[in-house]
């Protein structure tokens, strides 16, 4: 098996595993508690804290785990939204359904909303952000890097903006945490959302960065756990797991980007080069290092994914037909991509494990495939 | 969502794909905005179905069903073709998931937009006998 699909999610490194185990075994205490095994809990999770902290250039304290990235980013923009005065907010038309829904959720209650636009590599230009910036805008969510086609945004430039404004600045860090350098301090932001599957760590666990002085309602009532703001008993083997997979993930992140990028770039040229009628969603050079996203024209993404799985490649699509709607990806539509064209599109991602071999694999089972739906397809005329 | 081995049987080796280049019925349905279109070439002598074969483009549902429509009407009279029912379509797939249905559908309608072309060929109205011989499936992308 080919497993190509790690900005869905990754397998839990076994390094990080050995640190979760005792916390899931003989360290099984509630945090919370005033005995040994609850001690040993606590501390552990003050040191996962400390360790995603670092690997974000913050405070300890600025630090807050949460349930998942969907939960950061959920949290991030209405607890934001729902401290302030203002009611307009701007996000940009090709965020997560994280990020997206909630803004939509807002936009039916109360609050207006601006989507920026992208443009055909889905970068956000800034003069955009300076023009849509009102008296009441009282939040702004701008991702860090797209799930689908991997670009980058000029975060630091964006959040300035808001900053020049006094406007909370969010940002959904969730696909490049652990794949380039953040710092939230360089970067200027006052919030950013990360989660632990993408980078080796378990599923069920992600973090919220709140700037300190950030005002921001409180998540989860109950507890105190995470400084009263988002009550739960803690997932502390998850949170073990987190701190452990970011310190992995912040100790070989200039090898594992040199690795992956080369590996992005050698298997973008080889599609190229080998497959017509193949479009590169995205921008060429300022995307994560593990992306890899084509649009086929004259075929549909779902077959092409059934097909690739029936060799044992697992990779991911745009596609209606994998979104459970009839309409293609918001984010292929908003960088300007026919309809047809983005139900045709394949998304690769590459982790640092993935090896040249299997991406000649991929190219040498991608060729045919294609061109099988392509004579199945009323589209293509040869 | 997963789909039934025969879906996939039909998926990974779909019969009557291709063109006929003497076809005497051709029908086209669905859309490029929805990700899917069906296309179906007849070959009809004596109200007979004497042979058929389809292009598509979509999702291993969009396949499976033209490969198994184009199975089930295949020597079959126009009038047994006509009786054929999306149900028919899915029941003979051993079951489509619910988001997949309006494939069946697109099944369906290429058969009979194939035949109202033929009726349409000989210069007879196809509405009375066909019914609706437009694409009429209901997408919402046509909004």
């Amino acid at each position: 098996m080919i497993y190509v699909d790690n900005a869905a999610t990754t397998p839990i490194k076994p390094e990080v595993l050995d640190k979760m185990m005792p916390y899931l075994t003989e360290k099984f205490g509630n945090p919370s508690s005033i005995y040994k095994s609850g001690r040993e809990a606590k501390e552990a999770i003050s040191k996962a804290r400390a360790d995603i902290a670092e690997a974000l250039g913050a405070d300890e304290k600025e630090i807050y785990f949460t349930g998942s990235g969907s939960e950061a980013d959920n949290w991030a923009i209405k607890g934001v939204a729902h401290s302030a005065k203002g009611r307009h907010i701007i996000t940009t038309a090709i965020e997560h359904h994280a990020v997206l829904h909630s803004f939509e959720y807002l936009g039916r209650n109360g609050f207006e909303v601006t989507y920026l636009k992208v443009d055909n590599d889905g970068l956000v230009n800034p003069d955009d952000l300076r023009a849509a910036v009102r008296e009441d805008t009282s939040l702004i969510s701008i991702m860090t890097a797209n799930n689908e086609i991997g670009t980058i945004q000029p975060i630091k430039e964006l959040a300035q903006i808001a900053k020049e404004h006094k406007i909370p600045f969010h940002t959904d860090a969730v696909q490049a945490f652990g794949h380039i350098p953040l710092n939230v301090e360089d970067l200027g932001v006052d919030l950013l959302s990360v989660s632990a599957h993408k980078i080796g760590g378990p599923k069920g666990v992600g973090a919220l960065y709140i700037r300190k002085g950030t005002k921001i309602t409180q998540f989860m009532h109950g507890g105190a756990q995470e400084y009263g703001k988002r009550a739960s008993t803690e997932n502390v083997a998850g949170i073990v797991g987190f701190g452990c997979a970011a310190g992995l993930a912040m100790k070989n992140l200039d090898k594992n980007i040199a690795k992956t990028t080369s590996l992005r770039d050698y298997f973008i040229k080889k599609v190229q080069e080998s497959i017509p009628h193949c479009r590169l969603n995205g921008h060429p050079t300022k995307r994560l290092p593990g992306n890899v996203n084509f649009s086929f024209e004259f075929i549909e993404g779902e077959s092409l994914l059934l097909m690739l799985d029936m060799k044992g490649i697992e990779a991911s699509s745009g596609s209606a037909c994998t979104s459970g709607s009839l309409d293609p990806s918001h984010v292929l539509l908003a960088i300007g991509l026919e309809h047809e064209i983005a139900h045709g599109s394949l998304r690769i991602s590459f982790s640092e494990d993935n090896t040249v071999e299997e991406a000649d694999t991929i190219v040498r089972e991608l060729i045919p495939i294609v061109q099988r739906l392509r004579d199945m397809s009323p589209l293509y005329h040869k | 969502m997963q789909y039934s081995q025969k879906v996939m049987d039909h998926f990974a080796n779909p019969r009557n794909v291709g063109e006929i280049e003497d076809a005497n019925a051709i029908g086209e349905v669905g859309n490029k905005k929805c990700g899917d279109i069906m296309k179906i070439y007849m070959k009809i002598e004596d109200d007979i179905i004497k042979d058929i074969k389809f292009k598509t483009f979509g999702c291993g549902a969009a396949v499976a069903t033209s490969s198994i429509a184009t199975e089930l009407v295949k020597g079959k009279t126009i009038k047994e073709a006509l009786s054929l029912t999306n149900k028919a379509v899915i029941d003979a797939l051993e079951g489509l998931p619910p988001v997949k249905v309006h494939c069946s559908v697109l099944a369906e309608e290429a058969i009979k937009s194939a035949i109202a072309d033929y009726y349409k060929r000989q210069g007879i109205d196809p509405e009375p006998i066909v019914g609706c011989s437009c694409n009429c499936t209901e997408c919402p992308c046509n909004e």
